[in-house]
């Protein structure tokens, strides 16, 4: 077994134009930098991203939007994005607007090997359009389909060379729903260690869904809302 | 005079009762965690991933891996837990949060709610507002009662695209207190200063004036 790969580049070595690649991260809490960073220096175009947000301009998925490499976003919020806006104004970029507990839930629903869940979420709003609706205990729910992606790319906090993951704070947030959903999962971490280093009382995400890890560098965590008291 | 936004915040703030999840959504909801009534504890849910979010950190102790929803850099407080983003809406969902603070662009009278989007105008998404609305058994608004042009909130049916459908049940809004029954709009407190006649004349849904109303203490 070796899932350990040198570097982001090599661990996004096969992902080719037009994949569907599921992003982790909230904002920009969480998000593979590194990864981000080798898809655009490799150019690959035509993608389907899902993640909850968008990125902002000049950083994180805002450098694969404004590259041109972006077909269609699935997303829960793009508010922070001026590129985004733009982009999808004018008709280049596809979006497609998902409320954020369904977006984790299909995420959820694809790791967990089940087709579909019903959600109360967006009942009787456009994000009903077109869904099957059924009645369970006299209250509506829409019929959500988990997704067919071909890859996840997270980050975490720290990870073993068996892809064992343990992820830090808020930053945990989509990342592990989406390491459980890919057909090929691509780990980028802070600290890369040995196993048997984590303790297994407390893995986040089991290993068996990593496929790829490497220990990412000069992550820049950028804070999108700085906000601080008085001593 | 009408409420301020700190003034709506702290009347909010008395629903609060001890023992509490809560939810605020950003904005007028975020500020009522600074009035939180003495002895009285909550635990405030973030719906990225955290219960027990504490106060934002002194300068120089900022944590990127630590956000609210807002994307603003908190704390945690003892006791407090962190998990993914579907357990978060899992216990939303399961109704274990017992309180949902959120903004709103228009209500109608049988507690639609309008937040997310105006056409060709703003699309910024939803976030997790759909799934709070929809799922959160005791939702509370705080917005202003009518819009800049002078215009009600409060309306007969909303006309901007829908957030979620008969969910709202109590209003608080820069005029009073609102309950939201089948009946429609039920004042139930006014704000200080603001007469019957002023509300009833800026709200264009359904209203009727409760027969206990009373001046709001704030």
């Amino acid at each position: 077994m070796n899932k350990v790969v040198a570097n982001a580049d090599e661990a996004v070595r096969d992902i080719p134009s037009g994949a569907m690649l599921m992003l982790g991260g909230f904002g920009l809490c969480g998000i593979p930098e590194n990864c981000i960073a080798s898809l655009v220096k490799k150019g690959v175009d035509n993608l389907t991203c899902i993640s909850n947000n968008a990125g902002v301009d000049g950083f994180g998925i805002g450098l694969l939007l404004e590259n041109k490499q972006v077909k269609k976003m699935i997303s829960s919020y793009v508010g922070e994005n001026a590129e985004f806006e733009r982009q999808l104004l004018s008709g280049e970029l596809e979006v497609e607007l998902v409320p954020q507990g369904t977006l984790a839930t299909r995420c959820m629903a694809t790791g967990y090997g089940m087709p579909a869940v019903f959600l109360q979420a967006g009942y009787g709003t456009e994000v009903a359009e077109g869904k099957e609706v059924r009645e369970f205990n006299g209250k509506q729910y829409l019929m959500e389909m988990a997704f067919d992606s071909d890859f996840a790319i997270v980050k975490a906090w720290k990870g073993d060379k068996m892809g064992n993951l343990v992820f830090k704070d808020t930053a945990r947030n989509f990342n592990p729903l989406m390491a459980m959903a890919g057909k090929i999962t691509i780990a980028e971490v802070e600290e890369l260690v040995e196993p048997g280093e984590l303790d297994p009382n407390y893995i986040h995400t089991p290993g068996i869904y990593v496929h790829r890890i490497f220990q990412g560098k000069d992550y820049e965590k950028r804070i999108e809302q700085r906000t601080v008291r008085q001593r | 005079m009408a409420l301020n936004k700190e003034q709506i915040a702290k009347r909010i703030a008395q629903e609060l009762q001890d023992g509490f999840y809560v939810n605020l959504g950003i904005g007028i909801p975020t500020l009522v965690a600074n009035y939180i009534p003495e002895g009285v504890n909550v635990v405030l849910q973030s719906e990225n991933g955290l219960l027990g979010m504490g106060p934002f950190p002194f300068a120089g102790e900022e944590d990127a891996d630590l956000i609210n929803a807002g994307k603003q850099t908190i704390t945690t407080l003892p006791g407090s837990a962190f998990f993914d983003s579907a357990m978060s809406f899992g216990m939303i969902r399961a109704g274990k949060v017992d309180l949902t603070v959120l903004g709103a662009m228009e209500v109608s009278e049988n507690g639609d709610i309008a937040n997310w989007k105006i056409p060709k105008k703003m699309v910024k998404g939803m976030g997790g507002a759909m799934d709070l609305v929809a799922a959160a058994k005791n939702i509370i608004v705080a917005m202003q009662h009518t819009n800049p042009k002078g215009e009600s909130k409060l309306l007969p049916a909303c006309s901007l695209p829908l957030t979620g459908v008969n969910c709202v049940r109590k209003i608080v809004s820069d005029l009073g207190v609102f309950d939201v029954t089948p009946d429609g709009f039920v004042c139930i407190e006014y704000a200080p200063g603001v007469t019957i006649d002023e509300i009833k004349a800026k709200t264009a849904g359904k209203l009727t004036i409760s027969p206990n109303v009373k001046e709001m203490a704030v």
